[in-house]
């Protein structure tokens, strides 16, 4: 067993537990997107971020990839953690801006304005779909094509393998296409459809949300 | 050739060598590095090989082609011996000459001696030039004294020595305790000990027992070329080393994963491997020591990534070469799961060197943290081109000045770029900071591999961070966020302040993205790639406010907020660029001053590359 404190509180855990396993048994909620129980551990959103703290310095890790230690301080709601969070929210959603998923994600972290040039892409290449298909399906029909930018999920050769038993899994694992975001417009890269609906003005039970909805998004859906 | 059994047959055979090889006998050495290679070198070698032919000389002069020299800038090189005469920029038709006067009489041809521009004295040998001088060439000058296809010339400087001392006189921790004590450090970019690397390598458990040793040589950084030239140049000394480091950590199997665009270095390399091999310092029980160690080669695909050692390791097991989170060390899990040791080229090139000289002399030279001397390809806006080998410690100044001979065309220095793509933009003001692992760190910079990037006057700082940013986009493997859209976002950001569509808070924005990526990302490569922005910003942060508030490009650099103009004063009317301009948007008469026509101007900047009289500027 190894003991570890989360967020002030101390916990026990067996030996090969990831930190963000040990932070949910406890009850924290730390958001995810490539993780899905049941399929290895990717790293690649970069979501799930926790700090580290290591005397007086800190640094940030991916919580699904990261193993717990003993002695190990663990923040995952800290401000330095909730600042790249949502930084990286936002670079996600300018790579895939129609995604219901991300932006009820990016409403609940306060995001009130995408900063970074919209490039809809369609997917965010957390590759839950390659690893379903290959490790909960034993197919292994698809993966990943290219580097860097030109970097897509796809078939080998572009044509349907005969892996492929069209068992849907890919779809149904799919964190961002699942449930498109309905709303025709964006504005600053954000829907505002959902969670940012309620104009601050009128909004009977405050819930904080008025963080995320900012000036430019009341005037949309007045 | 019989495999050596023994220790002492390997000095049998040392003995009968240099026995056989008489130092007086002329011997020119052609440097047949890369640098040498497009300048021709080929072609002088084969001038001088029929000319000695012809002469009927072929038993009294040998001729050989040996690995890069370093002086890149001036070759073709070659050194004439046993004087030690050093000749520069030779033409295959100096050929004849070089034998009949040199060679047999003795007398020197001036006009292929190196002329320092500054005392404007003739060097005769290479110790007479600064460019030499001021180094300390303890791993890459034997560069110049071995044919890297012939093992014997290895053998002939003593060759192999350091590895039947160690696996005859010491014990495999007495070994990683002397490279603990020498200080080594990391050569490839991370600066990590070596001594400790090799340790927890050995002491990672592997109920096999199966180690693995790599040596990484997928040098990909543009500019730089150091590791490329000891393979091409001294294949040797990275084996010897490697066999060592897999005696220390306990392996049998080692890999060479060199970058597929080095067809030289895979010859050479494999050449050696295979001498080695057949002289019984790789195989079974190597020199009859009972140690049982072999190399295989394995080449790169092409993809920067892969020069990380996780994704290197991903990429030698046959998967896509793509970097896992490194919770645990390769050391205790590297290559197909067991404990791996990996270290750059230069590395272990250094391996042997300590083992000969002892710890304790290696860890005279340099400073406290960072011990030997470093190689570093130093190109760019620089006089003297090509590779040097310093002290650690040593300062900007001394490696720009001292060795580079200055600025071309009398330029001001404006910046250096030190560590590669990742690394960072070092301005005039740091120029007496002393070069080691971590003083760089502190300045936004790196080590890095050894890249150096000398930048002039002439540089747009916005720009050159524009040209990494884009590079490491292109060769991020893509597999995190942070790196795949952060860096492409950080390239939209720059390329619209390049083009003058810079928004106000544009550098706090990078600045934010930068942080974050450096934080966040999965591997080294994007933990350093916003190096180059970040350090800019630091340094040069008014060449940035320029282009976004006063949509003013000060190097005169990015095409869209520049135009080219005529200097009234300056101009002579001589036509010259109204002849080039591949737009005729260059009108006037001969003696007269021209002018150029801004609607058809493309910016291309050729009647500033063609004008003598520098009357092209740019506003």
């Amino acid at each position: 067993m190894v003991e570890l404190i989360i967020d002030g509180i101390k916990t026990r855990v067996s030996e090969g537990t990831t930190v963000l396993e040990a932070a949910s048994e406890m009850g924290i909620t730390i958001p995810t997107l490539c993780y899905y129980p049941g399929l290895s551990c990717y790293g690649e959103c970069r979501v799930c971020l926790v700090e580290v703290v290591k005397g007086d310095r800190s640094s940030l890790e991916a919580s699904c990839t990261l193993p717990v230690d003993q002695g190990q301080v663990i923040r995952t709601n800290s401000e330095k953690v909730t600042r790249a969070r949502k930084l990286i929210m936002e670079l996600l959603l300018s790579s895939c801006p129609n995604s219901k998923t991300l932006q009820d994600m990016a409403a609940n972290m306060g995001i009130n304005k995408v900063r970074f040039k919209i490039k809809d892409r369609g997917c965010i290449l957390c590759g839950r779909c390659v690893r379903y298909c290959k490790e909960q399906m034993k197919s292994g029909g698809i993966g990943f094509v290219g580097r860097g930018t030109s970097r897509r999920v796809a078939t080998a050769f572009d044509v349907t393998p005969e892996e492929c038993r069209n068992c849907g899994g890919c779809e149904w694992i799919c964190p961002v296409c699942e449930k498109a975001c309905m709303a025709d417009s964006l504005i600053d890269g954000l829907c505002g459809g959902c969670q940012n609906l309620a104009p601050v003005e009128t909004c009977l039970v405050c819930t904080g949300c008025s963080e995320s909805v900012g000036p430019q998004g009341h005037s949309v859906y007045k | 050739m019989k495999r050596l059994r023994s220790a002492v047959e390997l000095e049998q055979l040392r003995v009968k060598i240099l026995s056989q090889r008489k130092p007086e006998k002329p011997c020119i050495s052609i440097c047949g590095g890369t640098g040498c290679h497009a300048y021709g070198c080929e072609d002088v070698a084969k001038a001088l090989k029929n000319e000695i032919k012809r002469q009927g000389l072929s038993k009294q002069v040998e001729l050989k082609v040996t690995g890069c020299h370093g002086f890149c800038e001036r070759g073709p090189l070659m050194v004439l011996q046993p004087r030690k005469i050093f000749y520069q920029r030779v033409n295959p038709s100096d050929a004849s000459e070089i034998i009949a006067e040199t060679v047999m009489k003795g007398n020197i041809i001036d006009r292929l001696l190196y002329i320092d521009p500054v005392s404007e004295e003739r060097a005769q040998s290479e110790e007479d030039v600064p460019f030499y001088k001021r180094q300390r060439r303890l791993v890459f000058g034997n560069n110049g004294l071995i044919d890297p296809t012939n093992i014997e010339d290895y053998l002939a400087i003593g060759g192999y020595s350091a590895l039947s001392q160690v696996l005859f006189n010491m014990q495999p921790e007495e070994v990683i305790e002397e490279i603990k004590r020498s200080g080594l450090r990391g050569r490839g970019g991370g600066g990590f000990p070596t001594g400790r690397k090799w340790e927890s390598c050995r002491n990672a458990p592997s109920p096999d027992r199966i180690r693995y040793v790599i040596c990484n040589a997928d040098e990909g950084d543009p500019g730089a070329y150091m590791d490329r030239s000891l393979l091409e140049g001294n294949p040797n000394s990275v084996i010897e080393g490697m066999i060592i480091g897999a005696y220390a950590v306990g392996a049998h199997n080692g890999y060479v994963y060199v970058r597929l665009e080095y067809p030289l270095a895979l010859k050479n390399l494999g050449m050696a491997l295979d001498q080695a091999r057949e002289y019984g310092f790789l195989g079974q029980n190597i020199l009859g020591s009972g140690f049982d160690f072999d190399i295989k080669i394995s080449r790169g695909g092409g993809a920067f990534i892969c020069g990380e050692s996780t994704a290197l390791m991903a990429s030698l097991e046959g998967r896509v070469g793509e970097p896992r989170p490194k919770h645990i060390h390769t050391a205790l899990q590297g290559l197909y799961g067991k404990p791996t040791n990996l270290n750059n080229v230069e590395t272990w090139a250094n391996v042997p060197l300590i083992i000969n000289r002892g710890a304790d002399w290696y860890s005279q030279i340099g400073t406290e943290g960072s011990k030997g001397t470093k190689i570093f390809s130093l190109v760019g806006k620089i006089n003297n081109t090509g590779l040097v080998e310093v002290p650690m410690g040593i300062t900007l100044r001394e490696i720009i000045y001292g060795i580079g001979g200055g600025i071309p065309h009398g330029k001001k220095f404006k910046a250096i770029q030190t560590g590669g793509p990742s690394g960072g933009c070092l301005p005039e003001s740091l120029i007496n900071l002393p070069v080691d692992f971590d003083r760089l760190t502190e300045a936004g910079s790196m080590m890095g591999s050894g890249g150096m990037i000398v930048m002039d006057e002439g540089t747009c700082m916005v720009d050159i961070a524009r040209y990494f940013v884009r590079f490491l986009t292109e060769e991020s493997c893509g597999k995190c966020a942070p790196c795949r859209e952060g860096l492409d976002r950080m390239l939209d950001i720059l390329t619209d302040i390049t083009e003058g569509k810079g928004k106000g808070d544009d550098i706090e924005l990078l600045e934010e993205l930068g942080g974050v990526i450096k934080e966040t990302s999965l591997c080294a490569l994007g933990g350093t790639a916003p190096n180059p922005v970040l350090s800019t910003i630091r340094y040069f942060r008014d060449e940035y406010e320029a282009h976004i508030r006063e949509r003013r490009c000060p190097a005169g650099v990015c095409k869209e907020l520049i135009t080219f103009n005529i200097d009234a004063e300056k101009c002579t009317g001589c036509l010259v660029c109204a002849r080039e301009c591949p737009q005729g948007a260059i009108s006037g008469r001969k003696k007269e001053l021209h002018i150029i026509d801004q609607e058809k101007c493309i910016k291309c900047g050729l009647c500033r590359d063609v004008c003598k009289f520098d009357a092209v500027i740019t506003l």
